[in-house]
């Protein structure tokens, strides 16, 4: 017992050590994996509150190019409203893509990571406005990520830069579906994995969301196909896809409420228990 | 004694506010960033408790983790620094480290800087290793390894010698 005692006091500082470098490394471990730990992430009050601090002096410096495209945006719903090619077909005006505002939170981008591997954005709003995790999240010119974890007050959100990201995504004039992925290189451009051989992909053509996913509605904009090439094993296509957003340059966001969620995964769950 | 705790405090604050404010903001060619937080560990009073130094840098890096949604990357790494930097000392002053009193605050000696190099680079390696995870990332974990120790070594040696006039 006396040398027990004897070890752990002459061996502390490595057996802290030890302890120490096992706890960090399972938390490095469980961040890799896809639903990560909740307790290290930025949506909690003492990161989050000091995120929208900085966030608050940040801003000025963006103010033109957020203006910018606000007003790009104004236009463009205007020209819904105005110049209806087909007028038994009616765009609801206060419609975006066919979502309801209802089903829409505003929020803000208060902190924003693109240098590493696995990117995360911080938001400004959380579960006391009502976001829960695995919410798309999209901005006026494209897609830009889904929700992760949320606090009372904030939430974060897995950047379509991020390698653990797979969106369901389609070509705008073909319907075939692949998956959209990150090769972790560019800021600019993300892959569209799995499309099969038989579709015709042209370099222009726009790159939306598909309706598989339960999580984005159908047809929001993600890119424009840059360059196909054939994966060698697997036979289908890869295509580049150049991003229409800039996510290095993030400020005003849509969270996307889909009420339909809940119940397509109810149903899902019911056909399998079957 | 004291006082030399009430400075590791502060210098564990300040390092922390100006890393989270200002540098995890420099993003050079879109992947390079300094992170010369990691100057809390390195100027760490030489004799001081070692336990101390371990737990405090452990919690440096969960801080680090939180602000960065990096999972446990910076703990690992700062844990791993801690624990490792009576041999680096070693390495770069020779056996008889801990009879000297070393402050590494004063003017630049070329021991001074190999431990400074040797630490930033143990710190980087594991940094980039565990943020990338896989192995088909091997080059572009070494380039990221390169060059962010060439800018957190000017950037600490920067401030180095700009608190230097406040120790005196």
């Amino acid at each position: 017992m006396q040398q027990i005692f004897n070890f752990i006091i002459r061996n502390s500082n490595r057996l802290l050590f030890l302890l120490l470098l096992g706890i960090s490394l399972t938390l490095t471990i469980q961040s890799h994996s896809y639903h990560r730990s909740k307790i290290i992430s930025s949506a909690n009050f003492l990161s989050g509150g000091v995120y929208e601090r900085i966030n608050r002096i940040d801003e000025y410096l963006n103010l033109r190019a957020e203006n910018e495209e606000l007003v790009l945006e104004n236009a463009r719903l205007k020209s819904l409203l105005f110049n209806k090619e087909d007028t038994t077909k009616l765009p609801l005006p206060d419609t975006i893509k066919g979502v309801k505002p209802a089903d829409i939170i505003v929020s803000k981008v208060i902190h924003n990571t693109y240098s590493t591997h696995e990117n995360f954005l911080t938001l400004n709003s959380g579960s006391n406005e009502g976001v829960k995790p695995d919410m798309g999240v999209i901005n006026s010119l494209g897609i830009v990520g889904v929700i992760d974890n949320t606090s009372p007050r904030y939430s974060t959100v897995v950047s379509i830069l991020n390698m653990k990201s797979q969106i369901n995504a389609k070509l705008k004039k073909s319907n075939h579906f692949g998956s959209l992925t990150w090769d972790g290189k560019s800021t600019g451009f993300v892959q569209l994995k799995d499309v099969p051989r038989l579709a015709s992909v042209r370099k222009g053509d726009t790159i939306v969301t598909g309706g598989q996913s339960v999580i984005f509605p159908e047809g929001i904009n993600i890119g424009t196909v840059e360059t196909v090439y054939k994966e060698e094993q697997t036979s289908f296509y890869v295509i580049k896809v150049k991003l229409f957003n800039d996510m290095t340059n993030l400020g005003h966001v849509y969270i996307i409420k889909s009420k339909d969620r809940e119940e397509l995964i109810n149903l899902e769950k019911k056909e399998k228990d079957e | 004694m004291n006082s030399a705790l009430l400075v590791n405090i502060f210098r564990f604050i300040m390092l922390l506010a100006i890393q989270i404010v200002i540098f995890n903001n420099m993003n050079f060619l879109g992947y390079i960033s300094p992170f010369p937080y990691i100057l809390y560990i390195i100027l760490y009073p030489v004799n001081s408790n070692k336990s101390g130094l371990i737990i405090s840098s452990f919690l440096l890096g969960l801080t680090m983790d939180m602000f960065c949604n990096s999972g446990g990357i910076h703990a690992t790494s700062c844990v791993i620094l801690a624990y490792y930097r009576p041999y680096i000392f070693k390495f770069s002053f020779g056996l008889s480290y801990e009879y000297q009193t070393i402050k590494l605050n004063e003017s630049l000696t070329p021991e001074r800087f190999s431990f400074i190099l040797v630490s930033v680079l143990l710190h980087h390696i594991i940094l980039f290793v565990l943020e990338a995870f896989q192995f088909k990332f091997i080059w572009d974990i070494l380039l990221r390894t390169l060059f962010s120790s060439i800018f957190t070594i000017i950037t600490s040696i920067i401030i180095i010698y700009l608190i230097k006039p406040n120790k005196r």
